[in-house]
């Protein structure tokens, strides 16, 4: 699409148009959107065509209509983190992420539908509306970063960001049959992204191919000296994602853990199977890995994000930004009803939870513990990257499931991070790869992990796949309907 | 078995956490919190002696700047989504008693 605009085969503002025709069409039923922004779209895409015809020069993304994670600050709109606690934010700067799609000339269609805060796996803890699952309507799309995964699945927009702290850019990405890519921690700037779990969090493109997700990393990634915990490129330099892509990766060898891999529906282990015979067959190896210490990951992710969350969330105080109680007896119960009033289930649960972790007389045995999990965890991935290239596993262990399921467990929803969960933990980069339907016809997605800051030969390795396969190009009946 | 955080208990990370929480919540909470951190007890099948805890895994440490005096937001555009302002600040409920 971007070829095509830039060559001027196709206008800039009539693909805005297509999309908002699709949005008019499809969004009542898909949900994906908090809000969407076509006046200003369409004004930027004929500026954006009104200087291609003129031939100076545009950006990396010129004219291509993309979609937002609603956890990201713009200066336009609202930023509610689909929250009833922010509903009515308005933003006073932009994130980095977001100025840089801009300064690239996309156009931003809107800003999509998220688990309120990033918490969930499901998007059905958003506070503001329901997302489905566009190749099946009665099911989740995932989540956190749901909206952006059903948005490019249902042709809503080209491409998306999203934000992953536990799995919320790759487990919707493959629940919705798109690619998703988290890139290692300190690769994207978080300025702007609203803070769930810090440590954690890390912003990454949502898109139907490997190729556009190098092109959207071209365009993101970078040091940023308003986030100090983005990395200096003197310390790992980023590269042109896309100049290599087409270089397939000789002699790769693949790390497997089987007896972790197991725990998936056995239609999930059969397509990964299938993906990686097709990596087998293109010459790749196989090696069997011990990772003895990821089962222990989803209850070292919830101490630790939780307590990070509950600091974090401790700034909606009801006083500087956000929603306010209408009758508060005093100044507590500014604080108290507020954040009763503002926050969801989820969020409520998740404070508590971290602020029970950093609690007095239960810090080490919980917040400290798991930091020392992690470290364990992080050593699991060291060692298997001595002597593998890439690790590749499920990243989900269902496909999608259905709306309600798992709403009342907790626990159970927590459970279906296993497979995303360690690598926001070890910092390290992962992408989803659609590799096939299960017998309802739900997307599947391969998991592929590399050492930290090697997006390029990660992309690379999609990218291999991809050719051999048609699983990208498959979209949902529902843009046709 | 017994409950890992009791009704009491969830009552007090409540207040900590300044959230006002229903009877129902309180009850809620008491058990889910509770299967959750049974869930997460396994991570005392570990030993973990000597092990560093790991708060983060970037090659770096202690990012410093420059001290230079930049733009800031403004009082306009910081007040902007104050639930309530007065002039140049924000409106709060009274906080000391009348003497």
């Amino acid at each position: 699409m971007r070829d095509k605009i830039k060559a001027g085969e196709i206008s800039s503002v009539a693909a805005t148009r297509a999309v908002f025709e699709r949005i008019a069409k499809v969004e009542p039923i898909i949900g994906a959107f908090i809000s969407t922004f076509e006046e200003q779209a369409i004004a930027r895409a004929a500026e954006v065509d009104n200087r291609i015809a003129k031939g100076e020069p545009v950006g990396q993304l010129a004219g291509v209509p993309i979609a937002i994670k609603d956890n990201m600050c713009t200066t336009f709109g609202t930023t509610t983190c689909a929250s009833k606690i922010l509903a009515n934010f308005h933003a006073p700067y932009n994130a980095t992420a977001v100025a840089k799609l801009m300064a690239a000339d996309a156009i931003i269609v809107g800003k999509t539908n998220l688990d309120e805060f990033a918490m969930g796996s499901s998007t059905e803890n958003s506070g503001l509306k329901r997302t489905v699952n566009p190749w099946d309507i009665k099911r989740v799309p995932g989540g956190s970063s749901g909206g952006s995964t059903a948005a490019v699945a249902a042709g809503l927009c080209y491409a998306a960001i999203g934000s992953d702290t536990g799995g919320s850019i790759r487990q919707p990405a493959s629940l919705c049959g798109v690619v998703g890519l988290k890139p290692t921690y300190g690769r994207v700037s978080r300025y702007g992204l609203v803070a769930y779990g810090s440590s954690l969090d890390q912003i990454g493109p949502i898109t139907q191919t490997a190729e556009d997700a190098a092109l959207m990393m071209n365009v993101i990634a970078g040091h940023d000296p308003a986030d100090s915990t983005s990395v200096d490129e003197q310390i790992a330099p980023v590269t042109d994602y896309l100049a290599k892509l087409d270089e397939p990766t000789k002699g790769l060898k693949i790390g497997i853990a089987p007896n972790f891999n197991a725990g998936a529906d056995e239609q999930v282990r059969k397509a990964i199977d299938e993906a990686l015979k097709t990596y087998k067959d293109l010459g790749a190896s196989l090696i069997e890995i011990d990772m003895p210490h990821l089962d222990y990951a989803i209850a070292a992710y919830y101490m630790i994000a939780t307590a990070e969350a509950s600091s974090n969330l401790s700034r909606y105080d009801g006083v500087h930004y956000g929603h306010r109680t209408s009758q508060p007896n005093d100044y507590i119960e500014v604080y108290t009803k507020s954040r009763a009033e503002g926050f969801g289930k989820e969020v409520k649960r998740r404070i508590m939870l971290g602020t029970y972790a950093l609690s007095s007389g239960y810090y080490d045995a919980y917040y400290l513990k798991a930091l020392k999990v992690r470290n364990l965890i992080r050593g699991d991935f060291v060692r298997a990257f001595e002597k593998c290239d890439s690790i590749m596993m499920p990243v989900s262990p269902t496909t999608a499931f259905k709306m309600g399921e798992k709403v009342d467990d907790p626990l159970k929803m927590y459970l279906s991070d296993i497979y995303t969960i360690a690598v926001n933990l070890a910092g390290i980069p992962g992408i989803s790869v659609p590799c096939g339907f299960d017998d309802k016809g739900l997307p599947i997605g391969i998991q592929i992990l590399a050492p930290a800051f090697s997006e390029d030969k990660l992309l690379r390795m999609a990218r291999m796949y991809e050719k051999q396969t048609d699983w990208h190009k498959k979209r949902p009946l529902i843009i046709d309907e | 078995m017994d409950k890992k955080i009791d009704e009491a208990q969830v009552r007090k990370v409540a207040k900590l956490a300044r959230l006002e929480l229903s009877e129902a919540e309180v009850e809620e909470f008491a058990g889910q919190l509770s299967a959750i951190l049974d869930y997460v007890a396994r991570m005392n099948e570990l030993d973990t002696e000597g092990v560093e805890p790991l708060a983060h895994c970037l090659p770096i440490n202690n990012v410093f700047r420059e001290d230079i005096a930049k733009e800031s937001l403004g009082t306009e555009l910081t007040l902007a989504n104050a639930p309530q302002q007065d002039g140049a600040f924000f409106k709060v409920p009274k906080i000391l008693e009348e003497p």
